[in-house]
């Protein structure tokens, strides 16, 4: 569904990410492991668009979505909470639900935020707060569900477990899980909580300074004594 | 107290033209936090749309009054519109991303050139038009004969600019562009990432900016029957200071500003002096800066992320 090939990104001269290439395929849940500043979010705001690719390219259902500004990315269908969620702070909740609902059908609107509300409660009972005065966790699933009021056919979620407390963290990775599993919904996921993410994931990729060092099963990274070693123990 | 009363209503009158310039520079300062110099000169430019629209109707021996101050407002607003978006296209624009002072010393030249502009193909001198609207009614008359007039052309001043706001207003508020426009202002990012086409936003904010702009010109040219090409500074730096003294950033602000300022200006002018009543718009605007730089609904910078 999602190809990248040997795609590279610079900042300036910081070359942040030096040639990568991973797949995602349909229904699957994917991570994208690594340590402060290997380019995690890079790879992600480059799939969106947010961020100009240097070379390589990104292929989305078949279509070379490299050069395609990030509005438009959107419309193809792939839809981003990124990190640190970027929840429009002076907006309430419904707001920021619309405004996630921009690409869609206006006439699914209602059926696909009753979906997001019966999905997080909370937000429901908080429809009318200013997104800035939420909690992390509710600001957390504000982004997710934002993201999901585009319809997307791929998720991109970026370190959604940030800052959060053990049980919300659970909660939310129980609801990605859902989603995936329930309506087929492709993820692809950057995490630090490398021992939760490798649970729900199918695949896995360890990116180490703008490279791939590493990509297999979820259940099999976990097992990896590198990946062990470097990204799960003391978590 | 008829002659305080008679300042009130120029006050008003006044005030709504600087509200209505002041909410152009408050809203590329949202969205884009620069200050847009040439602003005061696109709604001088549409005085002189005004001036040329109505003399044109003239011409042709005339409309219906309300007729024809409706097409002029329409001309005015089209055009001025596109000098707005033209102004933000090529000034501005490709300087998005470059050092902070860039697009302020851009809109400077902006500024300058627009005055020269129009001084050049429309003359150096001041334009007149003959009177559209006249008449009004008399409120009152105080002993020695001093009345309070109340003119047919600031009931339309002050009926246009509060139908204006109200429709702003809800358009900014209630409706898709709106929120896009909001979305932009708190984060351009994030916005694109939901499917906000950010260029685009930003050059609808000139384009809405500058209608306003000429509504206001259209109704100066009409409450004072004269124009020239130097209008729009002395404009454009008051309603700045409307926008400064309200809360640059804030929508109402920028309206209330604009109505202080005219209040000010108008009684200062009666009690004082008339000719330091544009001193009286700067001292104001150095005092908002000192004692309350963020103005009177606007937020301090400092806020939870
Ligand atoms: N806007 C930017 N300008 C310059 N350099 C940047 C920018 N954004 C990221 N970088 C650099 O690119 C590299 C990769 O950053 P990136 O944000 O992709 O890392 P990350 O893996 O997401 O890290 P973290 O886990 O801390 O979020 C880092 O060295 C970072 O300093
Ligand atoms: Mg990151």
């Amino acid at each position: 569904m999602l190809v990248i090939e040997n795609l590279r990104t610079n900042y300036g001269a910081i070359e942040a990410l030096k040639g990568i290439s991973l797949d995602v395929q349909e229904g699957e849940i994917v991570t994208l492991i690594g340590a402060n500043g290997a380019g995690k979010s890079t790879t992600l705001m480059s799939i969106s668009g947010a961020v100009p690719a240097q070379s390589g390219r990104i292929i989305f259902d078949g279509e070379d979505i490299t050069k395609l500004p990030a509005h438009e990315i959107v419309r193809r269908k792939i839809a981003q909470a990124p990190e640190g969620r970027r929840i429009f702070p002076r907006m309430t909740v419904e707001e920021n639900l619309m405004l996630g609902a921009m690409t869609a059908d206006p006439q699914n609107y209602d059926r696909n935020r009753d979906e997001v509300f019966e999905l997080f409660p909370r937000l429901k009972e908080r429809r009318s707060q200013r997104g800035g005065t939420l909690s992390g966790g509710e600001q957390q699933m504000l982004a997710i569900g934002r993201a999901l009021m585009s319809e997307p056919r791929l998720l991109i979620l970026d370190e959604p477990s940030l800052g959060l407390a053990p049980m919300i963290v659970r909660q939310i990775f129980e609801i990605i899980a859902k989603v995936n599993k329930e309506r087929g919904l492709t993820v692809f996921m950057v995490e630090q909580n490398a021992n939760q993410a490798l649970k729900i994931a199918h695949r896995a990729h360890v990116l180490v300074t703008g490279e791939i060092t590493l990509s297999g099963k979820g259940a099999e990274l976990r097992a990896n004594e590198e990946v062990r070693a470097a990204y799960l123990e003391g978590h | 107290m008829e002659y305080f009363l008679q300042q009130l209503i120029n006050g008003l009158s006044l005030g709504s033209i600087y509200g209505l310039i002041a909410i152009g520079y408050t809203m590329v300062y949202g969205i884009i936090g620069m200050i847009n110099f040439a602003h005061g000169d696109i709604y001088m430019i549409g005085a002189f749309l005004a001036v040329i629209g109505f003399t044109a109707i003239g011409l042709v021996g005339g409309l219906w009054t309300p007729l024809a101050v409706a097409l002029v407002l329409i001309i005015a607003m089209v055009f001025t519109a596109a000098y707005g978006w033209v102004v933000e296209r090529f000034a501005y624009r490709p300087l998005r991303g470059s050092f902070r002072l860039a697009p302020l010393i851009s809109a400077i030249g902006m500024s300058i050139l627009l005055q020269n502009y129009v001084q050049l193909v429309q003359g150096a001198r001041v334009k007149p038009i003959s009177p559209v609207v006249q008449g009004g009614f008399e409120l009152m008359e105080r002993d020695d004969g001093f009345t309070v007039n109340l003119s047919y052309m600031q009931i339309i001043i002050i009926v246009l600019t509060l139908v204006l706001m109200i429709v702003f207003a809800t358009l900014i508020a209630r409706t898709a562009l709106g929120r896009s426009q909001r979305a932009c202002e708190q984060d351009k990012t994030m916005a694109a990432l939901v499917g906000i086409n950010v260029d685009r936003t930003i050059s609808l904010t000139f384009v809405i900016g500058a209608a306003l702009a000429a509504v206001a010109g259209v109704m100066v040219t009409m409450y004072y029957g004269v124009v020239d090409f130097y209008i729009g500074f002395l404009a454009g730096v008051k309603a700045f200071t409307a926008a400064v003294l309200g809360g640059i950033g804030s929508l109402p602000g920028a309206m209330i500003g604009g109505i202080l300022i005219g209040l000010i200006e108008a009684f200062w002018a009666a009690y004082f002096s008339a000719e330091y009543k544009d001193v009286a718009a700067f001292s104001i605007l150095v005092l908002a800066l000192i004692f309350r730089p963020y103005g009177i609904l606007g937020r301090p910078e400092v806020e939870k992320v």
